[in-house]
């Protein structure tokens, strides 16, 4: 560990400094990868006809400050339009002197004022365009952001662009209060550092011991004789295995196990605590006593560590197969020997005096570093096995151990769209029979997509957009193609629902509001955070947010 | 309002408030009335700092066109990572200013008033000016303040006297968002209990049996600095300092065998630094300014009343109504139930007093309807309640009986029933 001493005296570089408060959120790790991406944001395709310009794009910029901001390694706007009079009402991001300019540009400048240590480029042409002049367009970078709608034929180009090079898409639309956005992901994303709540991580072992931690267990041996000092500062653990021992003498060798044996356990540990004391009570046991019901559960494996351990790419490790999956198939091998992971190793601070409370950790720590080193020696005779060219690091060995309970993979899925396929178009439904939901406004962006693709298709008139007939009739067809198998699935309210929602996007005629695409760039930014260091858990894969009612809700569509 | 040329730029909200939704409120007016009430409402912005920036961005979009803004701090470095409005040359600057200025400059139309200092500096007067106020605020005191405050502002005879107070906070990945109608609905003071500050770590343990850096960094800070520095006032921000709570900690450590010290650690512990990204934040202030929209012009229901947020595992927003409690010191009129042992002695209740949720009061002064029971001021008075603290509650107060409990902090005084145990 080279960051303690040399650094002391200085203290933080001024980057450190810079970012320290995101730096306690995602470490030097989850920088480095952040500074190591460059994000692609598609803000727009061109004009809706005539009488309208298109997206003001205002979610995709509002997006792009907050990955700026924190320092992603760079950005590309690729926007076709120009700046004019409204985009100056909604966009933070230009001025009065960006008018008639390329909106590309002058968002590409204003935003790069905010972090000089970020790297920003625009190009004002159609994305199609530049995709043909350049076929490696899209593969030079780690994210895509589209801000929606698109030419359909524009949409797909991209998705599936993205998904041959393994690159995450979110897809975002906001109008008036409402807004949704969807992220694609390749087929298999795994994640180690899922950050969960630190109380959900905690094994102890209590009921099944090492032998260090058994032995000191042991060490325990007469309380009574113990000094009020001495007795008030055993720490919980040693408590707890004291009592499981002379539980289990008169109980044929067994540990408490159901909810009876296990209150009657804990009335054993709080009738052992002294109430002579100053206090009346003494720390350490009232610690004790509220750690037996959630700290005496045997080991289970939670379904989704024993689904990745069943998946094909864990089972049939190959020589190029991903560092995840070789440390991941070492891991199942380690679980398969005595049905338990690698000790995560860390211990919750308890009532102990000091040197016994570090005996303690260290007896915790020791375990965890032996099971680290067996893993490693099982990562390394898999490589041997594969004839594997470059070793997997030992850090992240270590990493995937202290990780291994919570660590998961999403299945990536499409970006939804209504005549997607089956599954897709059944969750909607399912949904829509929900009055609470607010599933409505997938429909109703989806139906004003396609309005917009057909205007910008040269199908319908530029007036379709605030005409009632076309929108009766598009709603018409929405229903008809969820409920191809049984129209009756749609009620009355349901319809109307979609109604309301329709109408509420028809109030801007599909135009942005700040707010809410503020509001959004933020939750979308999240999204991309996540996905780019790796860490936290993204969305899987729909979110919808009403701020109408200021609530959202999630799909996975 | 509306020229011609406004109306082109202001194209999309304009059809917002021009046209009625599905859930607009069925006596509501669009058009003009609106627009005009919209542009000429006087709000105020408390916090000028990760959440004010985008709050203050906001409602410049939004239409508002006069707004003021208070914040005493000055730009930090460890602010650029999310505040937007400032840049490297900025930092030692007003915060208020800077971010006044710069709205201004980008969002033409808009007047933004900075007061650079403290929201108590202002009286009710001030506050009375204002249509509603948005806070983006990393202190529970400032909220209370500023939510006792325009509670005790309102005249039911004077509809005008009551200003909704919006309010954003964020923590790392998660954050809320809540709208109060002063009076009428769950008040900052009413939540206050969901709001818990972290338990304190016992002064014995940091002083005689540490285990966590975490003890060893809170020894240099409290018990080392006393000790070998106490001519000079401690200044987290002072690097110097900092500095030498981390090597004195360091010390400390290797004596007792504890390791995982960092700078970073340390500066953490010292200043009880918050997590904080650009993303949460915006979040939460675009969901503190569209509330403030659509109260501004009715144009949509409000957030009744509450919205959080956490980002760490997909996108999870809840919504619902908080409370408003009867018994809330602030906004009831009944006295808070506290239940106490009558055992305690008065100081060992009046410690208590700072880390309860329901209470979080530091310097609590107290009485009951007949007598003082301890006053710190003014030093005559402190001086002639001095003995009770040593005394037992129940020597001081009978069970059920019900006590004002007043605090430098705060204007008005919250009152407790004491329940003996």
């Amino acid at each position: 560990m080279a960051d303690a001493f040399p650094q002391a005296l200085a203290g933080p570089s001024s980057k450190e400094r810079k970012y320290d408060r995101q730096l306690r959120l995602w470490a030097a790790s989850g920088q480095q990868s952040l500074e190591e991406s460059r994000v692609l944001l598609v803000n727009s395709d061109g004009p809706w006809g005539n009488q309208s310009s298109g997206v003001t794009g205002v979610v995709g910029v509002e997006t792009l400050k907050n990955l700026v901001l924190p320092g992603v390694g760079g950005f590309t706007i690729v926007d076709p339009a120009v700046v004019t009079e409204p985009d100056l009402g909604l966009n933070f991001f230009l001025e009065e002197n960006c008018l008639g300019k390329s909106r590309a540009g002058e968002t590409c400048r204003l935003l790069r004022e905010l972090n000089p240590d970020v790297e920003g480029s625009s190009h004002a042409k159609p994305i199609a365009e530049i995709v043909k002049e350049d076929p490696d367009f899209i593969s030079r970078h780690q994210l895509v952001l589209i801000s929606g709608p698109i030419q359909r034929s524009s949409l797909d180009m991209l998705c599936t662009a993205a998904k041959d090079n393994g690159i995450p898409v979110l897809y975002t639309r906001s109008v008036g209060f409402t807004s949704t956005f969807s992220l694609q992901l390749p087929d298999v994303f795994p994640i180690v550092e899922t950050h969960p709540d630190p109380e959900t991580t905690q094994d102890l072992r209590l009921l099944n011991p090492w032998m260090e931690l058994d032995m000191a267990g042991a060490r325990v041996t007469n309380l009574e004789s113990l000094d009020d000092h001495e007795h008030g500062h055993v720490p919980y653990i040693l408590l707890l295995l004291h009592y499981l021992h002379k539980w289990k003498q008169s109980h044929n060798g067994a540990v408490p196990s159901n909810y009876k044996e296990k209150t009657e356990f804990r009335e054993m540990v709080r009738s052992g605590a002294r109430t002579n004391t100053p206090e009346g009570g003494e720390e350490n046991f009232d610690e004790a006593v509220a750690a037996v019901m959630k700290s005496l559960n045997p080991f289970s494996l939670r379904s989704s560590l024993r689904e990745i351990f069943e998946m094909d790419e864990c089972k049939n490790l190959r020589q190029d197969s991903a560092e995840f999956w070789i440390i991941a198939a070492a891991i199942h091998e380690f679980y398969k020997k005595d049905n338990l992971l690698p000790l995560p190793g860390s211990l919750p601070d308890m009532k102990a005096q000091s040197a016994d409370y570090i005996a303690l950790q260290n007896i915790y720590k020791a375990k965890a570093r032996k099971d680290i080193e067996e893993v490693v020696g099982l990562v390394r005779s898999i490589e041997a096995r594969l004839a594997r060219p470059v070793k997997v690091s030992e850090k992240d060995v270590e990493i995937f151990c202290k990780n291994a309970s919570h660590v998961k993979v999403i299945h990536g899925r499409n970006i939804p769209r209504l005549d997607g396929d089956a599954r897709t178009t059944k969750i909607i439904k399912n949904n829509l029979t929900n009055s609470d939901s607010i599933i409505s406004l997938f429909l109703a962006f989806q139906i004003l997509d396609d309005i917009v693709t057909d205007i910008q298709q040269g199908n319908a008139p530029d007036e379709s957009l605030d005409n009632d007939a076309v929108w009766n009739t598009h709603i018409d067809r929405a229903i008809g193609v969820i409920t191809s198998d049984n129209p009756a699935d749609i009620d009355e309210e349901a319809r109307e629902r979609i109604v309301q929602a329709t109408q509420e996007l028809r109030r801007t005629e599909g135009g942005e509001l700040h707010n809410t695409s503020a509001l959004t760039g933020g939750l979308v930014a999240q999204e991309a955070l996540k996905v780019i260091t790796r860490q936290y858990v993204p969305l899987d894969n729909t979110c919808i947010f009403d701020g109408v009612r200021s609530r959202s809700e999630m799909f996975k569509l | 309002m509306a020229s011609a040329d406004s109306a082109t730029r202001w194209k999309y909200l304009y059809k917002a408030l021009s046209k009625p939704g599905p859930f607009s409120d069925e006596d509501w007016v669009p058009g003009s009335e609106t627009i005009s009430a919209l542009e000429s409402s006087k709000v105020l912005v408390i916090g000028a700092g990760g959440l004010g920036c985008d709050i203050l961005k906001n409602l410049a979009l939004s239409g508002f066109k006069d707004i003021h803004v208070i914040d005493m701090d000055t730009i930090d470095i460890s602010n650029l990572n999310r505040q937007f409005l400032f840049r490297q040359a900025d930092i030692g600057k007003p915060k208020a200013e800077v971010a006044a200025a710069f709205v201004e400059k980008r969002v033409k139309g808009v007047k933004i008033t900075p007061y650079v200092g403290k929201i108590q500096d202002k009286d009710e007067d001030y506050y009375m000016q204002f249509k509603l106020v948005v806070c983006g605020l990393d202190s529970i005191e400032a909220r209370r303040w500023i939510n006792s405050t325009l509670i005790s502002m309102v005249d039911f005879d004077n509809p005008e006297s009551l200003k909704p107070l919006i309010d954003g906070g964020t923590e790392g990945f998660k954050g809320q968002a809540r709208v109060i109608l002063p009076t009428l609905s769950s008040c900052i003071e009413c939540q206050l209990d969901m709001h818990a500050p972290r338990p304190a770590v016992p002064l014995c343990t940091i002083a005689t049996i540490p285990r966590q850096p975490q003890h060893c960094i809170e020894w240099a800070h409290q018990i080392a600095w006393q000790e070998q520095r106490k001519d000079e006032p401690f200044d987290s921000d002072d690097m110097e300092h900092i500095g030498w709570v981390y090597q004195t900690a360091l010390e400390r450590a290797k004596q007792f065998n504890i390791s995982g010290i960092t700078f970073q650690m340390a500066q953490g512990v010292v200043k009880n630094i918050i997590p904080a990204i650009a993303s949460t934040n915006a979040v939460i202030a675009a969901a503190t300014t569209s509330e403030a929209l659509k109260i501004a012009t009715s144009c949509n229901p409000y957030l009744e009343n509450y919205m959080m947020y956490a980002g760490e595992d997909g996108v999870y927003t809840y919504t619902f109504e908080a409370e408003k409690k009867a018994d809330c010191p602030v906004c009831g009129n009944l006295a808070r139930k506290m239940t106490v042992d009558p055992d305690m002695t008065l100081e060992v209740f009046i410690e208590t007093l700072g880390e309860r949720p329901e209470a979080q009061l530091k310097k609590p002064s107290m009485r009951t309807e007949e007598k003082t029971l301890y006053q710190r001021f003014p030093p005559q008075l402190e001086e002639q309640t001095r003995s009770n603290l040593k005394r037992k509650l129940r020597e001081l107060v009978q069970d059920g009986q019900e006590i004002a409990v007043s605090d430098p902090a705060y204007v008005i005084d919250f009152r407790y029933r004491l329940i003996f145990s």
